[in-house]
């Protein structure tokens, strides 16, 4: 059957010339779509029309704290959006961010879930509940818990590299240090990814492991040209998400911070950046564009992501349903 | 006789060695891995020991990591600062400071005060302090009271719970019609369904706060309760994979027996779905409790119906020099989360893996 995984493909998306329907077919199409409904009109009330909204503002002027003087602007906010600085600058940073962000984040659930996975581990259970407990601490609680963590002369991290001889850096008014700081705050929230990791891993065939070994194959190369194949839907899923993750990378700086962007302007971050526009400054048109323009992106990449997938993205089983 | 047993011996010594080696193998590498889970943890080692700790020790170099006060002892009426003094045969005795002197002090030996004062020679700069264990729930009720905690956790059991019915009612029948129905399209709605996951929430995020502020709904609990009685992707995929393993002839018999479409969902669906119903609810109430970016937006300026994540936030700002306070505080914001969490770990964590297992 699919998993969310396998269902992450754009397969599906084709209309079939509608067959003239029975009575009996009619009544249950009719009460499907009842059951659909909520979704069907959330979609339309929550995402649909908000992005077309989305897209009318972003040809306007609107401005929250003067409704009144709302009217169309043609391509101003596009104009404004290719030359302002600080559309430059978060952008970069954004970018900066995901160079180091990206690599980690995709590799972090591999590796943790081929440790958890390994036949060599006891207490399975005991050590994924407490691999994956920390994802469902407040991401409040859990920046400010690092923020203490990695204080230069009390925090754990410095004693603890003090301890070794190393004198550890001041993670969070370095420029140098913040982004690693902010990597390691986010080692935290690999949770879902960790166990969806984990469970495609347990769901690969022990046969092939055991011809591997007929084969004379050591562990890494069974790890090579098994596993890893075998988890592409899985990694691609991450890859793709962690992608969108990154364009709106929020919280965790913003918490840190308090939306300064400090140490330098490291952490001005796109999606601060927007918020800013829309809320600080209620700039809802200009905001409207920031958030389209991140759409475009993202849309971009999703679909250079999507045409790789076919050259090593491997669905096992094909695609039957 | 002899010549048989011989290989036989070789045989079974060699298993014990591969079975010791297995052993062996095994033992180093959980062990591997539970130095991995310490240091992945130890955060909360961290966040526990401040948050118990008294404020004037935070920053005390000296001080043990544990949370602990330095050891005074009283005497007549006038308290003297405990040391650890080395004397001359090699012992190291807790003995209070009687009186200071550069090159000579007079200690007391609080368990033995009949010695009197006594002399030891050296620069009492050089000797360390004794500490002892002590917790301070202070910070803890100092937090508390003025977090406004009960406040908070009636507006965040409020917001999550609300919502996590909504999100529970609405998944459900949205499930129920993609795994049961036959209906012309489905395909393609559940793929859009499915692409909404990828969809950035920051471009609906203009329009919609506009909308909400409109209506008059900026400033209430309704933009973090309402949106959640109209389904989302994960869950519906959720319940989607989990109503599709119960076998369609039970929903056939119930219709032969007169039930319609929405009886045999209570009836027959529900009753078998119980611990993946459980691990949407519990998803959600844990989500919406650790949800930051939705009550920044729409709470911010109303101090009396902020959910906790907001209320830690600003109570912080304040405090930024606090540690400890800090640290009460973080701990009150998840205590919460992680107990429900490890209670419903059962539900929880198999009805995610359910999500990405083949089956």
């Amino acid at each position: 059957m699919s998993t969310i995984f396998s269902e992450f493909s754009l397969k599906n998306l084709r209309f079939r010339r509608a067959e003239k329907m029975s009575a009996l077919a009619k009544n249950e199409a009719r009460w499907g779509l009842l059951f659909l409904s909520p979704w069907i009109i959330g979609f339309l009330l929550w995402t649909f029309l908000p992005m077309l909204a989305s897209l009318v503002f972003s040809f306007t002027n609107y401005d929250l704290l003067h409704p009144d003087e709302t009217r169309l602007i043609g391509l101003d906010n596009y104009v404004q959006f290719f030359n302002d600085p600080l559309v430059r600058t978060s952008s970069l940073v954004s970018l900066r961010f995901a160079l180091i962000a990206l690599p980690v984040g995709i590799a972090q659930p591999i590796v943790m879930a081929a440790l958890l996975n390994s036949r060599h581990l006891l207490g399975k259970r005991f050590f994924v509940t407490l691999f994956y407990m920390p994802y469902i601490v407040p991401l409040v609680s859990a920046v400010y818990i690092w923020q203490g963590m990695m204080n230069t002369r009390l925090g754990w991290l410095n004693l603890a590299l003090g301890a070794v001889g190393i004198e550890g850096p001041d993670w969070l008014n370095s420029t140098t240090w913040i982004y690693p700081a902010l990597i390691i705050i986010g080692l935290w929230g690999v949770g879902d990814m960790l166990l969806y990791h984990l469970a495609a891993m347990q769901g690969i065939p022990t046969e092939l492991y055991e011809a591997a070994r007929v084969d004379g194959a050591g562990w890494l190369a069974s790890f090579r040209h098994i596993t890893l194949p075998m988890i592409t839907p899985v990694i691609f899923y991450n890859l793709v998400l962690s992608f969108i993750g990154i364009f709106q990378y929020f919280i965790i700086p913003f918490v840190l911070t308090g939306g300064t962007g400090r140490p330098g302007d490291t952490t001005k971050f796109y999606a601060m950046q927007l918020y800013k526009e829309a809320f600080g400054y209620r700039h809802m048109g200009y905001a409207a564009t920031m958030a389209w323009m991140l759409f475009v992106a993202v849309m971009l990449v999703t679909v250079v992501l999507f045409s790789t997938a076919k050259y090593w993205v491997y669905y096992a089983g094909g695609e039957e349903r | 006789m002899a010549a048989k047993s011989k290989p036989a011996r070789t045989t079974h010594s060699s298993v014990v060695a591969r079975r010791m080696r297995s052993f062996m193998a095994t033992a180093s590498f959980t062990l591997f891995v539970l130095m991995i889970l310490t240091a992945y943890l130890s955060p909360f080692g961290y966040m526990v020991v401040t948050g118990f700790k008294h404020k004037d020790v935070i920053a005390e170099p000296t001080a043990p990591l544990w949370p602990a006060v330095e050891s005074t002892f009283t005497y007549e009426g006038k308290k003297y600062e405990i040391f650890l003094v080395p004397t001359e045969d090699g012992e190291v005795h807790k003995w209070a400071m009687f009186k200071k002197g550069r090159e000579e002090s007079l200690f007391l030996d609080p368990e033995n005060l009949e010695a009197g004062p006594i002399q030891w020679t050296g620069r009492w700069r050089t000797l360390k302090r004794d500490w002892h264990f002590s917790i301070n729930w202070g910070n803890f009720t100092r937090a508390w009271r003025e977090l406004r905690m009960p406040l908070l956790l009636r507006n965040t059991v409020a917001i999550a719970g609300l919502g996590a019915i909504g999100t529970v009612l609405s998944c459900i029948a949205v499930a129920y019609g993609f795994s049961r129905f036959r209906i012309p399209g489905k395909t393609a709605i559940f793929t859009i369904l499915v692409g909404t996951i990828i969809l950035p929430s920051f471009v609906t995020l203009v329009p919609t706060y506009t909308l909400f502020y409109r209506i008059g709904w900026v400033g209430t609990w309704l933009p973090l309760i309402v949106p959640h009685f109209f389904a989302n992707a994960y869950n519906v995929f959720l319940l989607r994979q989990f109503f599709m393993t119960i076998p369609r002839e039970l929903d056939e018999a119930a219709m032969i027996d007169g039930a319609g479409p929405l009886r045999t969902l209570i009836s027959v669906i529900l009753p078998q779905s119980i611990p993946v119903v459980i691990a949407v609810g519990v998803g959600h109430f844990l989500w919406a409790w650790n949800d930051y970016f939705t009550p920044l937006i729409y709470l911010l300026s109303e101090r009396d119906l902020q959910p906790i994540a907001i209320g830690i936030q600003s109570y912080n700002s304040l405090y930024g020099t606090e540690p400890h306070l800090i640290q009460a505080s973080s701990m009150l914001g998840l205590l919460l989360p992680v107990i429900v969490f490890f209670v419903a770990q059962r539900f929880f964590l198999r009805g995610i893996v359910f999500t990405g297992v083949e089956k």
